[in-house]
C-alpha cells in the first residue's frame, strides 16, 4: 500500500482534529473522544473500511482507527459468539493495542521524568 | 448567584473572548497536516517492512505496527521529545495512536511524586481512561445492535 495515501488520509484526518480544536475551542481529550467514537460509528455504517483499504496507516493510525478495530471486533465477536461476543469481541481486536499503551506508558513513565517545560 | 455576579461573568466572559489570540487557522492546520501525515508514513512504513520481513497476515501486520507506534509515541515523550514536537503540530500529534501513547506516559510521569500506585497508576488513564470508556461502551452499542439486526433477520 502507498505511503501518499497514508500521508494524506492520515494528515487530512489530523487536520480535521485542528479545525475542531481550533474552531470550536475544545480541548484535546474532547477530540480524542469525538475521533474514536466517531470511527466506531463510521466503521458501523460501512463508511471506514473502505478507507482503511485505501489509505492502510493513514487510517488505522489516527484515533478513528482504534475505533475502527473496536467496532470491527464487536461485529466479528457477534459473528462467533452472538451476544456475547458484542461483549468481548471489541477490547479483543484491540487488546494487543491497550496492553501495549499500558506497559510502555508505565515503563517509560518509571524511567523518565518530567522535563521542565521548554 | 446575584443578578450584579451574572452581569460581571458576562462581562468578563466578553474579555477573555476578545483577548484571548485568535488561531492562525492556515498555519495550524498545515503542520497538523505535515506532522500528521508524516507520523502515518512512518506507521505504514513499519507496516511493510514487518509484513515483508516477517510474514505476517495483514491484520497482524496492523496490529504489530500500532504497538510499535505506541512504544515510539510513549519513549518520545519520555525523552520529552514528543512534547516539542506537540507544540507545533497540535492535532497532528494528537490524533495519531501515538499521541494517545502520549497522553498515557505523560500525566503519569508529571505525577510521579504522588507514589508509584496513586500517581503513575493512577494518573496513566487521566486521558486515555476516558477514551477507552466511550470508545468500548460505544462498541459494545453497536455489538448489540447488530446482534439484534441479525436475529431480527433482515
Amino acid at each position: 500500500m502507498g505511503y501518499i495515501q497514508a500521508f494524506i488520509v492520515g494528515g487530512i484526518i489530523c487536520v480535521i482534529g485542528q479545525l475542531l480544536m481550533d474552531g470550536t475551542r475544545l480541548t484535546s481529550p474532547y477530540v480524542l473522544i469525538i475521533f474514536v467514537t466517531s470511527g466506531v460509528i463510521l466503521t458501523a455504517v460501512g463508511l471506514y473500511e473502505p478507507l482503511v483499504n485505501f489509505a492502510g496507516a493513514g487510517a488505522t493510525i489516527p484515533l478513528p482507527g482504534f475505533g475502527y478495530s473496536l467496532a470491527k471486533g464487536a461485529f466479528k465477536g457477534v459473528n462467533e459468539q452472538g451476544l456475547l461476543g458484542a461483549f468481548t469481541g471489541g477490547v479483543k481486536a484491540t487488546s494487543g493495542g491497550i496492553t501495549a499503551a499500558i506497559v510502555f506508558g508505565y515503563l517509560m513513565a518509571i524511567l523518565f521524568n518530567a522535563k521542565t517545560k521548554p | 448567584m446575584s443578578n450584579n455576579q451574572l452581569k460581571r461573568n458576562e462581562l468578563y466572559g466578553q474579555y477573555v473572548k476578545e483577548r484571548s489570540p485568535k488561531p492562525n487557522y492556515i498555519k495550524n492546520c498545515l503542520w497538523a497536516f505535515v506532522v500528521g501525515g508524516a507520523i502515518c508514513t512512518l506507521g505504514q512504513f513499519i507496516h511493510n517492512t514487518i509484513e515483508n520481513k516477517m510474514e505476517l497476515t495483514h491484520l497482524e501486520a496492523t496490529n504489530a505496527t500500532i504497538l510499535i507506534m505506541i512504544f515510539i509515541g510513549s519513549l518520545l515523550t519520555g525523552l520529552g521529545v514528543y512534547d516539542v514536537i506537540g507544540k507545533r503540530a497540535g492535532a497532528g500529534s494528537i490524533v495519531p495512536i501515538t499521541g494517545f501513547a502520549n497522553s498515557i506516559v505523560a500525566p503519569a510521569m508529571e505525577f510521579k511524586k504522588e507514589g508509584y500506585i496513586l500517581g503513575v497508576g493512577a494518573k496513566l488513564f487521566s486521558l486515555a481512561g476516558p477514551v477507552l470508556v466511550y470508545g468500548i461502551t460505544a462498541s459494545v452499542l453497536v455489538g448489540i445492535l447488530y446482534y439484534f439486526i441479525l436475529t431480527i433477520g433482515v
